[in-house]
């Protein structure tokens, strides 16, 4: 088992943010945790990745208990993930953004920017290496925040809500570059509200609402679980389908 | 620069920084100055050599915590101060040469820089805080040094003039030229080898986004630590060498806001986070200086012109004014202009 | 050590502290609002500070009666460099505005200098001689009256800002600045006479200093370092901790002197700001960041 989280729960002030989530995720699949909005996803990650430190509960990963290490070093362990929200070196290029991802793995700068350019090309970035990132549209910082991640080397990523804000055929491009980074090795935890996406890509299904993990099984089970669809639907919240834009861009 | 990077990323350096400089520019830049006190060799001229040279150099070190790295500082002057007592209490109390004093005031500076990191970043303080507490930092050794014999307390120390090459007392100005000459080339080496080096894109990393370096596995605690302490060596040393040149310090001089705010300034009107910003706006600063005193008589309008322009470049152009310099060479930058 | 010189130094600080408050109440006005460090706040005040000198010297007005000009000159004036160059920042991070107040006090300390050169000065009036006996502790004049006035303007600012309807708006902004736009509030009116009144309060402060204080173009280091330390120490935006802050800072002074020295006396302020931001940045009464 690459993570085990077992009973994690965070607590802000009187809030229940995490409300003892335990989640598995398997070498080498492709696990999405869903659920409606303010259920408390990215929390749970930044617990998982040691931005947040968590008021109860463990993480191990690999084998390993990792509760309570710094990001750094989870990081270098192999779990990177990346920010809804996205946080680009902003005046830095392209091709500087992904070389500091790089650099977890090479030392040596030369090394460092061929695989930062090889790791563009595996996202298709590698027209804009020359461009600084603060000049890209929101498609191309969340691609920046994808291959930054993918050129340390992870073993686990944690992708949230990578395709927010993405038109369909961007959304078809980045679910072609998922697959294809999960068969060269990397196991995959991401957060998405684009439900197609979710269904074709994963293996297997978390959903998270208020906090609590209320299912989880493959996509059909998910699907059909209906404290599932009353998590999203009894709350007023319809379907979200493709183009769920959570990041306003200001040009 | 395109639209939507103005105001975004850290305030104080140029996109694209992390480009290494060719040799050419290095070696062109290092003739000239080289020829300099040659071509103009009265006293005035050579002493106008060594100041911007001094403040380029001393300048380097703002540049690299403040302008590498990110981290603002407004008490740098805390590093210059150690270096110059240590180095002179050090000759003045047990006959060490000073020329041991170089390295044994980089080693007092980057030792005061190593506490104030640890300190401060260990407690978290970023950005407007950390400045702050710089400037604390620095006026309790400025409080301190009044105080306390050992440097004399309020009169300072008055190194006695001994004139030798082994004292660190030329005869000839254009000795201490070449001597801040070797340093300053020195920093610039040490800026460009951090540009094109792992730690110096982990510095930018940690200037643009902690969390995101976090999350790339940089130690975000750890560099920023290891960039004051290299930091605080420069300085130091900066402090030896002034000691050296005025034989004279007391503790306005050593750790007084006057130096702090010149590091600075000269850091980031020439350009934060380039490797020759210091110079550039030393060379301007000593010009400024200069001519406004020959013409006005006015003691100070060139700080006066410096702050507004400080003012002006915050508010109007954030980059600095090494960035004419890059537009002129014919757009060196790739992407920098939409 | 007698009980009668500390209670003189107690009494004394007290009065100093009082002083201290009201010059960081503007500053902990204006982080609070703007949420900007005013690091030109020293500079401006030894302004101010030379603005009730020439007052005297040219024109022949008491100190303490310009206060009438010196606060309202001092707020047009912060009004007018809000909208001229604060305001184009306050959407930036606050490094900017940090580095731009850093400019504007080189600025304004060397043309200080150049016009006015480096000698110190204070000011002498007939009174300035009398002594009040306080306790165990004998008083100029001045000190007693600065300390009162000082603390009258504070108690004014404070029910202004509870009771008035624009002290009001101000506390709105200063809480939410979207929900204070949404019903209404122009914002950024407010900002700019937030700013007017931070300053204002340095004018007041100026007259009731110049009496007591010496003034030279390079106080300003010394007066925003302790302005920082009271508004650090009471806790950014609070003013209340302004009010607690400054006393105690006064006290520090004080005993500082008494104990360590007139040199090393200095150190207890730096030393509370760096203990401080270590240990407890959110202050006294501040809001946990």
């Amino acid at each position: 088992m690459m993570l085990q989280v077992s009973n994690l729960s965070k607590v802000f002030g009187g809030l229940r943010a995490v409300d003892d989530a335990s989640l598995q995720v398997e070498q080498g699949r492709i696990v999405a945790l869903i659920g409606p909005n303010g259920a408390g996803k990215t929390t749970l990650f930044a617990c998982i990745a040691g931005f947040h430190a968590a008021s109860a509960g463990q993480v191990h990963f690999m084998g390993q208990d990792i509760t309570g290490w710094p990001v750094h070093r989870i990081s270098r362990a192999g779990m990177v993930r990346t920010f809804q929200i996205t946080q680009p070196f902003a005046k830095l290029t392209v091709h500087e953004n992904i070389a500091v991802g790089a650099y977890q793995q090479f030392h040596d700068r030369r090394e460092a920017w061929e695989h930062a350019r090889a790791v563009a090309r595996q996202v298709g970035m590698e027209a804009l290496l020359a461009q600084p990132a603060s000049g890209l549209t929101v498609a191309g910082r969340k691609r920046l925040e994808l291959a930054r991640a993918l050129a340390t080397g992870p073993k686990l990523l944690l992708l949230d809500e990578v395709m927010a804000g993405l038109n369909p055929t961007e959304i078809l491009e980045i679910i072609g570059i998922i697959r294809a980074i999960r068969d060269s090795g990397v196991t995959v935890l991401l957060i998405e509200h684009v439900m197609h996406a979710v269904m074709s890509l994963s293996d297997h299904i978390h959903v998270l609402s208020y906090g609590k993990i209320i299912a989880q099984g493959n996509p059909q089970e998910v699907v059909n679980n209906p404290a599932v669809i009353e998590a999203y639907l009894g709350r007023g919240s319809a379907d979200h389908g493709a183009n769920t834009p959570t990041e306003v861009v200001h040009a | 620069m395109s639209r939507s990077a103005k105001g975004e990323g850290h305030p104080m350096t140029t996109a694209s920084d992390l480009k290494p400089i060719p040799w050419k520019l290095h070696l062109s830049v290092l003739a000239v100055a080289i020829a300099f006190p040659f071509v103009f060799p009265s006293s005035f001229m050579v002493n106008f050599g060594v100041l911007a040279l001094f403040y380029a150099f001393i300048g380097q070190s703002w540049n690299i915590s403040g302008g590498f790295a990110g981290q603002l500082s407004f008490g740098h002057v805390a590093f210059f101060g150690v270096g110059a007592y240590a180095s002179t209490i050090v000759q003045m109390r047990y006959g060490i040469s000073p020329w041991l004093g170089l390295p044994i005031a980089g080693l007092a500076g980057a030792f005061v820089g190593g506490v104030i990191a640890v300190l401060s970043f260990r407690a978290g303080l970023k950005g407007s805080y950390f400045a702050l507490i710089t400037l604390a930092f620095a006026e309790v050794l400025r409080i301190v040094s009044n105080s306390i014999s050992i440097t004399g307390g309020g009169l300072g120390l008055l190194i006695p003039m001994k004139i030798g090459a082994q004292n660190l007392q030329f005869a000839e100005r254009s000795g201490f030229y070449f001597l801040i000459l070797v340093l300053a080339a020195g920093s610039v080496a040490v800026a460009e080898w951090m540009r094109r080096s792992r730690f110096g894109a982990q510095l930018a990393a940690i200037r643009e986004n902690e969390d995101s370096a976090k999350a790339l596995g940089i130690n975000v605690f750890a560099e920023k630590v290891k960039v004051m302490l290299i930091s605080g060596a420069i300085g130091g040393i900066g402090g030896c060498f002034f000691a050296q040149y005025f034989l004279y310090i007391d503790p306005l001089i050593a750790f007084g806001t006057d130096k702090s705010v010149e590091m600075l300034l000269v850091a980031m009107i020439g350009g934060a986070g380039t490797v020759y910003g210091p110079l550039v706006g030393s060379v301007l600063l000593a010009l400024v200086s200069d001519v406004t005193r020959t013409l006005t008589q006015i003691q100070g309008l060139s700080l006066v012109l410096y702050g507004g322009l400080l003012v002006v470049i915050i508010a109007f152009l954030p980059n600095g004014l090494i960035d004419l310099f890059s537009r002129k060479r014919g757009g060196g930058k790739p992407g920098s202009k939409t | 050590m007698d009980a009668n010189i500390i209670a003189a130094a107690a009494i004394n600080g007290l009065l100093l502290g009082g002083i201290y408050t009201l010059v960081a109440s503007g500053l902990t006005l204006i982080y609070g609002v703007l949420h900007i460090i005013n690091f030109a706040h020293g500079s401006m005040l030894m302004l101010a500070m030379f603005g009730v000198f020439y007052l005297l010297t040219l024109l022949g007005i008491d100190p303490y009666l310009s206060i009438f000009i010196m606060v309202p000159a001092m707020f047009i004036f912060g009004y007018l460099l809000y909208k001229g160059l604060i305001g184009r920042l306050s959407s930036g991070k606050d490094e900017n505005i940090l580095l731009v107040t850093l400019g504007l006090s080189i600025l304004i300390e060397n043309l200080a200098l150049m016009f006015f050169k480096g000698d110190s000065r204070t000011i002498l009036v007939s009174y300035s001689d009398t002594m009040i006996e306080v306790g165990p502790a004998f008083v100029p004049l001045p000190k007693l009256i600065s300390f009162a006035v000082a603390m009258a303007l504070c108690a004014a600012l404070g029910l202004f800002m509870q009771r008035t309807d624009m002290g009001r708006a101000i506390r709105a902004v200063a809480k939410e600045r979207v929900g204070a736009r949404l019903v209404g509030i122009d914002v950024d009116r407010i900002f700019a006479i937030s700013y007017g009144i931070g300053l204002a309060t340095l004018g007041a402060a100026a007259s009731l200093m110049m009496p007591i204080f010496y003034v030279s173009p390079t106080v300003g280091h010394v007066f925003v370092l302790v302005a920082f330390t009271v508004v650090v120490l009471g806790g950014m935006g609070s003013f209340l901790g302004a009010v607690v802050g400054g006393l105690i800072i006064g006290l520090t002074e004080s005993f500082g002197g008494l104990f360590l020295g007139e040199s090393m006396g200095q150190i207890g302020i730096s030393l509370i700001f760096i203990l401080i931001l270590l240990f407890r940045p959110s202050g006294l009464f501040g809001a946990k960041a």
